[in-house]
């Protein structure tokens, strides 16, 4: 485990497009939040993304089967910190999400994520047959709807979400019967509307607004106006760092967390957008490059569950800016500020690494 | 899906090999699909932007601008109406209004808001609504202290940030409804006149002219507003101002209204029912021009309430009506000085003929009475028009016929608008064989011209019509257009080009109904000669069944049109009293307006001085000065 790995192995074009998009985000952070009370968030988010890279580099440095040995112990760990959190987690906006550790506010739903990850490339490592049969599928279902319930429980219906991509991307991969696919997919239109009736009165204002915003300009519609508007407003050119009236006066709900793109289409314009969703594009299609170089299965799941989740989060966060998705309030990955989900994806980087570095066996 | 299938099968068949389970290659075609997936999404976000930022990107930056900059209306005020001599009748006095911001607008602080400001909660709302295209709206004008130091409280953010103060002009007419018939008044636009080409570039919640001159020169006396621009955040601070664009005000508008006149006229007809105009024949400007019942116009400025409106709308005595331009009544034997001109002009009558007054005469098979029951013996045409005797015009307009009478009426402006610049007048009925073709598809009678020789049948005019008619004959047969606003010219519209003589004898027929004990005496002036003549017009029969509710409603409507001097006339007065029952009730206005036209000119001849206290002597307190300058007599019965 602790053998030493050459740092030249890295996946150098990975980092240098992950820190291409810090970047990014730390500018697009300090223009957006100039002259308001978060006017400190770009050298914190600086500090994150130099943490971040220290967690990368020792999650690289470990055996990702070392890790996958001990998944249960993790996953246990998991359960145990989301349940922690909802017992002393501090309580902001009506959601109790955070944690305080060594004074950081952490926001437990997002590292549960990498063990996730992880417990999916287990199990699925481990099948004895080759293909899922229906007890496998309602295990591993429910190994990831625990967790899932205890972040939509906090409420946090956006982190919940992204477990997703993570459980449907492994069981693709792993192989699936035409007829559990066709079985699933009935399940799933069936129960939508069901459960639509046990989402919260704040989430079905949203998904109706996300239908029609103009329904209530005033309420839940505003955020998606007004970062359709600001988005708009850029242009091809865009308005220009700090010339962005949507961002700098106020009508863009939070421009450096959620809505980070927004405020940056506004700026940059269209040529911006493009580059940084290119920039987007490569980092997944290099996961999904270590994915597909890996030595093993194991190594496989856990670089698919990464490129899953990174693809998951830009399509909706980015679909949100644009309208095109409901309002779920989740960030952007590497761009928007904040530690804890600046920290899970640097892991999760880490963790690729760690497939990379043993791509050869020896 | 299919490769998913098929990689299936393969690794089926050497599942139970453990080893190639392991082998990620298998998975390849997976990733693959999942590749495909990834640049599908990124086609559909991209493809998002497009549209945003790149095809219509204007509709965007319009919102955001619109967001950004909060921009309040600068007011222009409205031109000030002057008198002839430039002083003001109308002004504009500054007030504040209270707009809503739409933007800000909450549904749930209306009712608080209306409340507040005393306004009918659903008349706020249905303004709001219709107001549709309005970034503000204004909801109320002219705000008290108390209001004005609410709406200071309460419009920040916290409360209801859409409240907005701007000061405003609010219009100020004379008091009592002061020339209120002339000068109209201002109102919000409404649905009908924005539909109108003619207000093509009006919009929404615009102050227009909606009356009198107000309306006619509405382009002219209307300014353009300006914009005021501030840069505000999402809290409606303002950050900092951006261009400004001043407002232009309207220009003024001066009439050829003496406020002297017009206050003597005003003062006259005090509260009879009628109306009152001045002319100057030589060119058609107009003086005065009163018209009774009057209305407030002040109470139409910016926004009327509803209980007003239907007031003034349902009242039996139309005090919306201006009278002066609008009534439609027989002219009575004010229209014999025109039988006359015709008689003359066509030969049928000279200075010799005489016809004999029983008290009536019989035409036709029927019979047709004479004013006055034991008639008027023996009488040439002189006398004929200072004494008013009926009879004698029977004979001239049985000799004339009817298409001859209206030849020489139509000629002195009966039957015509007079064109002058006030909106909606009416033109009156001048009879003849055609017009009752075309409204009727019957045949004249007779019959018909002998009561349209004394101005009654179906001859009617307005009171501004018998001014021109009987000033132009004066004036040596020439009619010019009335008109209140000056032009470059006077606009001659007629010329009857009458032998002197017979006009001579026409005239000295209405200088005897003044001064030789006539119909008229009691408009003698003692340095002027006056000449005039008095009518009395019988109220249509049809009223009768229409049922009249009061029986004054039915007495007979009186006129007296005068001029003076009798050679070369400057000024000609009508005079309309409404029920005024015998004809010499009206002669006192007349003379009321010609004695203060001759007793100003005398002063103004006199000395310059005192020409300069008149003129500041202004509207507002016209009653006290008007009054001490004229020594306006009392209303006594003049004899017969």
């Amino acid at each position: 485990m602790a053998v030493y790995r050459p740092l030249r192995d890295l996946d150098w074009p990975l980092l240098i497009i992950t820190l291409a998009l810090c970047t990014l985000g730390v500018l697009q952070i300090y223009s957006a939040t100039a002259g308001t009370k978060w006017e400190d968030a770009w050298w914190k988010q600086v500090l994150f993304v130099a943490t971040g890279l220290s967690m990368m580099w020792v999650a690289s440095m470990l055996d990702y089967h070392a890790l996958l040995g001990r998944v249960f112990y993790l996953y246990i760990g998991a359960i145990a910190l989301l349940v922690t959190t909802a017992l002393v987690g501090n309580k902001v906006f009506g959601s109790t999400r955070w944690i305080k550790v060594a004074g950081f506010t952490l926001q437990t739903s997002e590292f549960v994520k990498i063990v996730l990850i992880l417990l999916v490339a287990k199990y699925l490592t481990d099948l004895k047959s080759e293909t899922l049969d229906w007890k496998d599928l309602a295990k591993l279902g429910a190994y990831v709807g625990i967790p899932m319930l205890l972040v939509m429980k906090e409420p946090d219906l956006g982190t919940s979400l992204t477990y997703i991509p993570i459980l449907v991307c492994g069981i693709l991969m792993a192989g699936l019967r035409w007829k559990y696919l066709v079985v699933i997919s009935a399940i799933l239109v069936i129960s939508l509307p069901i459960g639509y009736h046990f989402l919260k009165p704040y989430q079905k204002d949203r998904l109706v607004s996300f239908v029609n915003p103009d329904r209530d300009p005033k309420g839940t519609g505003f955020q998606v106006i007004q970062s359709r508007i600001a988005v708009g407003n850029g242009g091809m050119w865009g308005r220009g760092a700090r010339e962005s009236s949507q961002t700098h006066l106020g009508f863009l709900p939070v421009p450096h967390t959620d809505f980070i793109f927004s405020s940056f289409a506004e700026e940059h314009g269209f040529v911006g957008i493009v580059i940084a969703l290119v920039l987007y594009f490569l980092l997944i299609m290099q996961v999904v490059q270590n994915a597909q170089t890996a030595t093993d299965r194991a190594g496989l799941y856990v670089c698919m569950g990464v490129a899953a989740l990174l693809l998951f989060h830009v399509l909706v966060n980015v679909g949100m800016v644009i309208g095109r998705m409901p309002v779920t309030g989740i960030p952007l990955p590497l761009m928007s500020s904040g530690g804890s989900n600046t920290w899970s994806i640097f892991l999760m980087l880490g963790l690729v690494n760690s497939v990379r570095l043993r791509r050869f066996v020896n | 899906m299919a490769l998913i299938h098929s990689e299936h099968r393969r690794t089926e068949e050497v599942s139970a090999d453990r080893l190639l389970r392991e082998d990620p290659k298998k998975a390849s075609s997976k990733i693959a699909i999942f590749q495909y997936l990834t640049v599908a999404v990124f086609v559909f976000l991209i493809s998002g932007f497009w549209k945003l930022q790149v095809q219509n990107p204007d509709v965007y930056s319009e919102a955001a601008e619109r967001n950004r900059i909060k921009s309040t209306p600068i007011l222009a005020p409205r031109g000030k109406i002057l008198d002839r001599d430039g002083r003001v009748i109308v002004d504009n006095k500054a007030s504040y209004s209270l707009l809503l911001n739409r933007d800000q607008i909450k549904p749930e602080h209306l009712p608080a808001i209306a409340d507040a400001l005393q306004l009918d909660y659903s008349d706020l709302v249905n303004k709001i609504r219709r107001m549709g295209n309005r970034p503000q709206i204004i909801i109320k004008d002219q705000l008290t202290r108390d209001e004005i130091a609410w709406v200071e409280s309460h419009q920040d953010f916290a409360t209801y940030p859409e409240m907005q103060l701007i000061k405003a002009w609010r219009r100020q007419y004379p008091q009592d409804g002061f020339a209120a018939h002339v000068v109209g008044y201002v109102g919000e636009i409404s649905e009908s006149e924005l539909d109108s080409p003619q207000f093509i570039d009006y919009h929404q919640g615009d102050i227009i002219g909606k009356d009198g001159l107000e309306r006619e020169y509405d382009q002219t006396l209307r300014g353009v507003d300006g914009q005021q621009r501030v840069l505000v955040d999402n809290m409606g601070r303002e950050r900092q101002m951006e261009n400004t664009q001043k407002a232009v005000p309207g220009k003024d508008l001066r009439t050829t209204l003496d406020l002297d006149l017009q206050a003597v006229a005003e003062l006259s007809m005090d509260d009879k029912r009628g109306s009152v105009v001045a002319l100057d024949p030589r060119n058609g400007e107009v003086l005065a021009m009163v018209s009774r019942p009057a209305f407030d116009p002040n109470k139409f400025t910016g926004r009327i309430s509803r209980t007003d409106w239907d007031a003034l709308a349902n009242d039996p005595y139309k005090p919306l009506m201006n009278r002066a331009i609008q009534a439609q009544l027989a002219p009575g034997s004010t229209f014999k000085p025109i039988m006359a001109i015709a008689g003359l002009e066509t030969g049928v009558i000279d200075d010799q003929t005489h016809f004999h007054c029983s008290g009536g005469a019989s035409f036709y098979g029927h019979y047709f009475a004479c004013h006055i029951k034991r008639g008027h013996g023996d009488i040439e045409l002189h006398r004929a028009i200072a004494q008013s005797c009926d009879v004698f015009f029977y004979n001239v307009g049985n000799r004339l016929g009817i298409d001859r009478i209206a030849k020489y009426a139509e000629l002195a402006g009966i039957g015509h608008k007079t064109g002058i610049d006030l909106p909606n007048e009416t033109q009156g009925t001048m009879p003849s064989t055609r017009w009752k073709m075309r409204m009727f598809r019957q045949k004249w009678y007779a019959g018909e011209t002998i009561s349209v020789a004394i101005g009654q049948g179906a001859v009617t005019v307005s009171p501004l019509q018998l001014a021109s008619a009987l000033g132009g004959l004066g004036d040596g047969g020439k009619w010019y257009k009335p008109h209140l606003v000056k032009g470059d010219h006077p606009v001659l519209l007629r010329q009857g080009n009458f032998r002197p003589e017979n006009l001579q004898q026409v005239i000295s027929g209405m200088y005897g109904v003044v001064n030789e004990g006539g119909t008229g005496r009691a408009a003698y002036l003692p340095d002027v000669k006056v000449c005039g003549k008095t009518g009395t017009a019988q109220v249509a029969s049809t009223n009768l069944t229409k049922g009249a509710k009061l029986h004054s409603d039915l007495a007979n409507n009186v006129w007296f049109v005068g001029f003076a001097p009798m050679e070369n006339p400057e000024i000609v007065v009508a005079a309309l009293f409404e029920h005024g029952v015998e004809s010499y009730n009206a002669v006192p206005i007349v003379r009321d307006v010609l004695k203060a036209y001759f007793d100003k000119k005398a002063r103004e001849g006199k000395s310059l001085l005192e020409r300069q206290t008149a003129s500041e002597t202004r509207f507002g307190h016209f009653a006290d000065p008007a009054r001490a300058m004229l020594q306006l007599p009392l209303q006594e019965g003049a004899p017969r």
